[in-house]
This record gives structure tokens, C-alpha cells and sequence, in this order.
């Protein structure tokens, strides 16, 4: 049970862990003033929010662990997050089309949590999902309006959404540490989000006039399980220089 | 001899009303609701005062400095141990935040956030759905809220976050000036 609910705690801090790292990269050089600021105090929410999973997973785990030797201390196959999350940048339709696939799905899940019966993560849940229903109104309000903008801007996104859309499986693909979370109550099935998560994608991407792929196409699956795409290499390397280069230094 | 806190929890809140906000320095933490509890021990037991925090937004740079601002207040006043403790349930909310803080903040020039947090939780299918979401230029304006500088109610968005992440950026249609507005969470 704890190796599963530390296994469920990475999960969770790693998504925002890395997907913060993706949006930092787009700091100083986003396509409008706005849209960095926007960025930045994302990838900043995100953050907060992975520091509070991975300290708690760091305690459910025992091994003297903190939240900077997870996040920096461990290679590709030792995280744990989405494959969509580590996904590169691509062009600004890339990235909001991840953000908002990624945050239906999180605002979801996150409210699910706050009825978890482990009280640590009802109350990081009910905090952090304040934040994402935040950002969920941005994404969605973009996704229509780039979607249904210019025949060129209708363009982009529609190959990021059909590019994206088999990363989108794996949200919802349960193995056994869903289901020991699950069976104690930690968090709800995480299948039985799909319908909804279906049902309100579709009804973002008609109003934005995109075609939504079909939702039993072949997906891809993995970075739950720790199978990371030849991203996630690079990725970490930026991230972790500093204390790889110079263990346990602090600022 | 009855045994007394080294120093009152009183006498420590009232301190700590005068520890500024470090990104904004007009308001105090209390003003904020950042401080939730404060607790004094005996002086026999060491006098060690514990102060209980919590993070605005889970990423708020700040916090770090609001903990160690504490401790620099208290200790420069000669409370023998100060120990910060942070708590993050429930969840901080704007509705926590003074009169008197809001005030502060209308006359530092950022729109205080209007209306409670609780009452305008959105049920995560409406979500930025509805009818308001798809004509994002017109909305999102909460009600009541007016520039801090003229204080006409016609103002518009500019930018959904800003230079914190606890603001989001206006613009007034009246006196045609840029404002911060501390937004409802």
C-alpha cells in the first residue's frame, strides 16, 4: 500500500513538475506580453503544487527523501508522469493544446481528490484546484478563440490536436497502483472521468470549430509505468544541471 | 509562582500586523490572512512562540520570505525561539483578507478582490463554459469591482494573470488607466 501510494504521489508531482518545466521554457519569449505572463505564473502554480505532492510522497516513502532530491536526484525511468506533459513546446498552438487536453483532465482529477480519505491529499487537492480551475478558463477560452481565429491559427491547432490527441489515453488507463489508490479510497476510478472529460473536449472543440479526433483511436502509453519518450532525457538534463553538477547545493 | 508566556500572543499579533507583504508593501500579513494561528509558550518551557502560516498561491515566491520575515520580527524583539509552522488546510482565501487591508490596497492603486470566494465557486463542468466563455473580451468582469484610481465601474480586462500570481491585469474605460486587481480566490 505505501509503495502504491508513494508510486500515486509521484504521479501527480511529476505531472506538474514537468509540465512547469515545459512552460518555463516559453519565459521571455512567449508570443505577447500576456501570454508570458500567463506562462510563467502557470508554470509557478504548478510548481508550488509539485513541491507539496513530492514532499509528501517524500514522507509516505521513508528513505529520507525531500521534495529537491525527487525532483533532482532521479532519472527518466524514475518519473512518473504523463507522456503529454513531456512533450516538446512546438509552436504556441502546441503548447496550448497540451495545457488545455492536460488541464480538463487535471481539474478533474484533482477534484476527485478532494474527497480522498488521506486528509494530506484532500487538502493539497482542494488548494491546487483552485488554482487549475483558473487555469482551465484561460486554456479553453484560447482554444476557442485560435480555433475558430484565422484559417491559419484554425490550422495549427488542428494538427496539434490530432498530433496530441493519442497522449490523451493514458489519462484514463488504470494499472494496479489506480486501483490499491482506488480500493483505500486515495482517489476515484480514474476510467470513470473519461466520459465527462469526453463530453466537455467535444463541446471546447465545437465551439472552436475543430474536429475532434476519435476517442478510441490507438494511444500511446508509458510515462505512468516510467516509459518516458527521447524528450524526457533532454528535458531533465536542463533542469537538474545545477544539482547534478553540484550536489546538494542550496541557494 | 504562576507560570506565564514569555510573551503574549497578543503582543505577537500586533507585531506581526506591522510585518509587511513582500510583494506588496502597503499591506501587512495579517491584513492578508497569511498568519492563521499564534501560539506562546510558558516561559519555563523555553518561551517558544509558534506561528502558524499559510501559502496565498501553492507557487507564491513569497512565502519564503513572509516565513523568514516572521522570524526576523519576533526575534528582533527578543521572543526567545520563534518556529514557523505551515499549514496549507483549509485552503487561504481572498475572504480571509482585512477591511482594512482592502483599503490599503484601493489606495496603493490595485482594485481590492470584491464579493466572497465561496460564493463564487464555479461546478467544475461550467468551468469556463457558458455563455460568458466564449466571448472572453466581454467577461470575465466581476461584479462590483471598480477602478481603485477614478472608481468607475467600466473597466475591462487586459490580462488574466499579472505580475503576481494573485493578480490579474484591468484597464479603465473611464479615466483610460492601467490597474492590478487583486483577484477573488
Amino acid at each position: 500500500m505505501l509503495d502504491d501510494q508513494f508510486e500515486f504521489l509521484l504521479r501527480l508531482g511529476d505531472n506538474a513538475l514537468v509540465l512547469s518545466q515545459r512552460l518555463c521554457e516559453w519565459v521571455g519569449k512567449g508570443p505577447a506580453l500576456e501570454e508570458d505572463m500567463a506562462l510563467a505564473n502557470t508554470a509557478l502554480d504548478l510548481l508550488g503544487q509539485a513541491r507539496l505532492w513530492l514532499t509528501l510522497a517524500g514522507e509516505v516513502e521513508g528513505a529520507g527523501r525531500g521534495e529537491d532530491r525527487l525532483a533532482h536526484g532521479r532519472d527518466a525511468h524514475e518519473f512518473r508522469n504523463l507522456l503529454i506533459v513531456e512533450r516538446p513546446n512546438g509552436s504556441y498552438a502546441d503548447t496550448l493544446v497540451r495545457q488545455y487536453l492536460f488541464d480538463e483532465w487535471h481539474h478533474r482529477v484533482l477534484d476527485a481528490l478532494k474527497r480522498s480519505s488521506d486528509g494530506r491529499v484532500a487538502a493539497i487537492a482542494e488548494k491546487a484546484a483552485k488554482e487549475v480551475a483558473y487555469h482551465l478558463r484561460r486554456s479553453a477560452d484560447l482554444v476557442v478563440r485560435l480555433g475558430d481565429g484565422s484559417a491559419e491559427s484554425a490550422r495549427r491547432m488542428q494538427a496539434a490536436l490530432d498530433e496530441l490527441w493519442m497522449y490523451t489515453g493514458e489519462m484514463f488507463a488504470a494499472d494496479g497502483v489506480d486501483e490499491v489508490m482506488e480500493a483505500h479510497g486515495v482517489c476515484a476510478s480514474v476510467a470513470s472521468l473519461r466520459e465527462e472529460w469526453l463530453a466537455d473536449v467535444g463541446a471546447t472543440l465545437a465551439e472552436a470549430r475543430l474536429a475532434m479526433p476519435a476517442p478510441d483511436a490507438w494511444m500511446q502509453k508509458g510515462g505512468k509505468q516510467g516509459r518516458h519518450t527521447e524528450h524526457m532525457g533532454y528535458l531533465l538534463a536542463e533542469m537538474q544541471f545545477l544539482q547534478r553538477a553540484y550536489p546538494g547545493q542550496q541557494w | 509562582m504562576v507560570s506565564a508566556p514569555a510573551v503574549s500572543a497578543a503582543q505577537v499579533w500586533a507585531w506581526l500586523a506591522e510585518v509587511e507583504d513582500p510583494e506588496i508593501p502597503v499591506i501587512s500579513i495579517v491584513d492578508l490572512g497569511i498568519v492563521r494561528d499564534v501560539r506562546c509558550e510558558d516561559e519555563a518551557a523555553g518561551g517558544e512562540c509558534v506561528v502558524t502560516i499559510t501559502p496565498t498561491y501553492s507557487g507564491c515566491p513569497a512565502t519564503h520570505v513572509i516565513a523568514r520575515s516572521v522570524v526576523d520580527a519576533l526575534e528582533r524583539r527578543g521572543v526567545p525561539g520563534v518556529r514557523i509552522e505551515t499549514r496549507i488546510a483549509p485552503a487561504w482565501t481572498t475572504d480571509w483578507m482585512s477591511e482594512d487591508g482592502r483599503r490599503k490596497l484601493r489606495e496603493y492603486g490595485i482594485a481590492p478582490p470584491v464579493g466572497l470566494a465561496a460564493t463564487q465557486i464555479i461546478p467544475v463542468r461550467d468551468i469556463g463554459r457558458g455563455p460568458a466563455r466564449f466571448a472572453a473580451h466581454a467577461a470575465p468582469v466581476p461584479e462590483g469591482l471598480a477602478c481603485p484610481r477614478c472608481g468607475s465601474p467600466k473597466v475591462q480586462l487586459t490580462s488574466p494573470f499579472g505580475s503576481t500570481p494573485c493578480k490579474a491585469l484591468y484597464r479603465c474605460l473611464g479615466c483610460l488607466e492601467p490597474f492590478d486587481h487583486f483577484k477573488c480566490h
